[in-house]
């Protein structure tokens, strides 16, 4: 930790365009990412071995929450949230890594992620309700309600990047701030809880993003 | 030191303890409630603790806000050169 959190120091250029330290990080979790799932993907069966028994009880576990959210069939909405999932944990737990800073520790990578939801949002309550039908249901209960509905698409994509950026990066300061004053070894306990907070962290992320979208396609109808 | 990087230390200071105190009540209460919900039926204490946790995620992110608020003052503050 050196200096602000708020900014960040490009590592070096391609072209005109600065990369960051949460970019290399980024991509790397994201070869590594798909690079296991094709791996452990590879060889289904219908006789599962052991590697596949623990992923379907994983995917089963993720279609059982967003069933009780979304309700009906989870398959649009299974790869989406999934892969938010696994991305935002195992963001959060890459500062358990010497030397690497989690990417979501920065506002830059929330935003996107954020931003995502907000267009998938929008995505998934168009294809199930058509463009008129889904700006419909911001007049609903009445017209009155037009501004506030469209000033909460803003404050709850903005307070979803705001969560994730403050919890994962105020993780990373305390443990800063305790190794500069207390010493080697001294913040493992708050390195502990840090991997508590990621994970649920990352659990409510899903989450949300499940009922804001599940909420768009399903409204009122 | 000029006036304004000496207000904003002190906003920063009054912005996370003050914004600590709403959360902190919350979160007992939550966690009190929980307590008792689980104490009255030891079968669901799954179910709870896992919302209980969620919960507590929601209430904390309050105090996360005015962390960030601070650290904004602090940091990013558009007022200091």
């Amino acid at each position: 930790m050196n200096g602000s959190p708020l900014v960040l120091e490009p590592v070096f250029f391609v072209g005109p365009v600065p990369i960051t330290d949460p970019v290399i990080v980024t991509w790397v979790l994201m070869a590594v990412l798909a690079l296991g799932c094709a791996i452990l993907t590879r060889r289904l069966k219908l006789r599962p071995s052991r590697t596949q028994a623990a992923l379907e009880l994983f995917v089963t576990a993720i279609d059982g929450q967003l069933r009780d959210i979304v309700g009906g069939d989870t398959a649009p909405y299974r790869a989406l949230i999934g892969t938010i999932l696994v991305y935002v944990l195992v963001a959060n737990w890459m500062s358990i890594v010497p030397g690497v800073e989690p990417p979501t520790a920065h506002i830059e990578t929330d935003a996107a992620l954020a931003l995502i939801v907000f267009g998938a949002t929008i995505w998934f309550g168009v294809r199930a309700r058509g463009a008129g039908g889904y700006l419909k249901t911001f007049a609903e209960p009445s017209w009155v309600m037009i501004p506030l509905n469209l000033v909460e698409q803003i404050t709850r994509t903005f307070s979803l990047i705001v969560r994730l950026f403050g919890n994962v990066m105020s993780g990373v300061f305390v443990v800063g701030i305790i190794l500069s004053l207390a010493g080697l070894l001294v913040p493992i306990p708050l390195m502990a809880l840090e991997l508590l907070t990621g994970a649920v962290q990352a659990y409510i992320f899903a989450v949300l993003a499940a009922v804001f979208i599940g909420a768009a396609a399903s409204e009122g109808g | 030191m000029n006036w304004i990087e000496i207000v904003s230390i002190f906003s920063a200071a009054l912005a996370v303890s003050f914004g600590a105190i709403g959360p902190a009540l919350g979160e007992g209460r939550a966690v009190a409630a929980a307590m008792d919900a689980i104490a009255r039926q030891p079968d669901a204490a799954g179910t709870l603790s896992r919302t209980l946790f969620v919960g507590l995620a929601m209430i904390e992110t309050m105090a996360i806000y005015c962390l960030v608020i601070a650290l904004l003052v602090l940091f990013a503050n558009p007022f200091t050169s």
